[in-house]
């Protein structure tokens, strides 16, 4: 997700979480969702190291703590990404490995595994979406997955984040009615507009039990989050609205159904 | 990476002169750019593994550099490097990067290409 991209307060706070805006944290969905709902595989499809952990790590370590199998498919290396680290330690090409490194600690803490396509980050719009389809659609057969959490296709700012979430809704479209698992989105913005096209999300997952994990997750990916957990200390609007977006992202974690 | 030296980084360019290579250019905003506080739009592009062979390459400035690389029909430039480092294998690789350590410019030179794909 890249999160620490933006530079601005609040709207970086908006990206702290999906869905997540300044000002309105007060305003939580009730959880209806309090345990495992995957029961024979749960196969995340993202493009990114770190968007796991941003947009369903208390959702995985639910998963993973319950004996369920998680699969964290990510699409690229986020070899393409722009933050080296705060103080900087990488440079274009160093990047990759980096992030993959980052990637295994947070998938080792939070518990699920990773399988990395490698696609070149920014590129995933302009691979062929049925090439990218049918092998997300062999994971999905090989893994059993009888759930699949990807980005909410047109509705994740992001181009890698809708065309890997784009490409997902197609995979499980082309499977039986019998293979065919739930898919959850994950929607990115400003969250009453999404509300307001959408409807609220339908799947609201309480990962209080997990927010500690998900954020040591969250520092697992250094090169990406060292300045995002270094603003949250600071003072001012900008540090306290990110801070306020953060104890939400441990508390719950929102998701749609998107109907196949 | 390291600040760049100029003399030193000449001394690279020279040696890489009228040599196949494989050219990484790159620059960005990052993609969340439009929302910073500027609202700037996105504006990134790269060009991967391009073969390119030149002439003569130069570095001028007093930093951040500009370097341009005269090849046989036209130019590749670069203008906001910082730093540089040449690696284990042989590639150049040059970059400017802005105050908070966020990468700007990439501008690489390598006679291997530079790597792509799952492995
Ligand atoms: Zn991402």
């Amino acid at each position: 997700m890249s999160a620490a991209a933006a530079s601005d307060g609040t709207r970086r706070a908006r990206e702290t979480g999906p869905e997540a805006v300044a000002g309105d944290a007060a305003k939580l969905p009730s959880p209806n969702v309090h345990g495992p709902v995957a029961r024979r595989h749960l196969l995340v499809v993202l493009p990114h190291p770190d968007d796991e952990s941003f947009a369903a790590g208390g959702t995985i370590a639910m998963h993973a703590d319950a004996g369920v199998p998680v699969t964290y498919l990510c699409g690229t290396h986020g070899d393409m990404g722009r933050n080296m680290g705060t103080p900087f330690f990488a440079h274009r090409e160093s990047l990759r490995d980096v992030r993959e490194a980052e990637l295994r600690a947070a998938c080792r803490i939070l518990g699920c595994a990773p399988r990395l396509m490698g696609l070149r980050d920014k590129t995933v719009e302009f691979e062929d979406p049925d090439v990218l389809a049918a092998r997300i659609a062999g994971e999905i057969r090989s893994a059993g997955a009888d759930l699949v959490i990807t980005f909410h296709p047109g509705r994740a700012v992001h181009p890698d984040h809708d065309a890997m979430g784009e490409a997902t809704v197609r995979a499980v479209r082309s499977l039986s009615e019998a293979e065919r698992p739930t898919v959850w989105t994950v929607a990115v913005g400003d969250r009453e507009a999404l509300d307001a096209e959408l409807g609220p999300p339908d799947v609201v997952v309480d990962v209080r039990a997990f927010g500690a994990r998900k954020l040591d997750a969250l520092r697992a990916h250094a090169s990406q989050t060292t300045a995002l957990f270094a603003r949250m200390e600071e003072e001012g609007d900008d540090a306290e609205a990110l801070r306020a977006q953060m104890e939400r992202a441990g508390t719950v974690e929102a998701f749609r159904t998107w109907a196949a | 990476m390291d600040e760049i030296d100029p003399e030193r980084l000449q001394r690279a360019l020279d040696a890489r002169a009228e040599r196949e290579l494989h050219l990484h250019l790159e620059t960005t905003t990052g993609t969340y750019s439009a929302m910073g506080p500027d609202r700037v739009p996105a504006c990134i592009a790269f060009a991967r593994n391009v073969r390119v062979r030149y002439l003569r390459g130069a570095v001028r400035g007093t930093g951040p550099y500009r370097v341009g690389l005269k090849t046989d029909g036209g130019w590749v430039y670069g203008d906001g490097l910082t730093h540089a480092t040449e690696t284990d294998d042989g590639a150049l690789l040059m970059a400017g990067y802005d105050e908070r350590g966020r990468l700007r410019m990439a501008f690489q030179l390598s006679e291997r290409p530079f790597r792509e794909g799952a492995a």
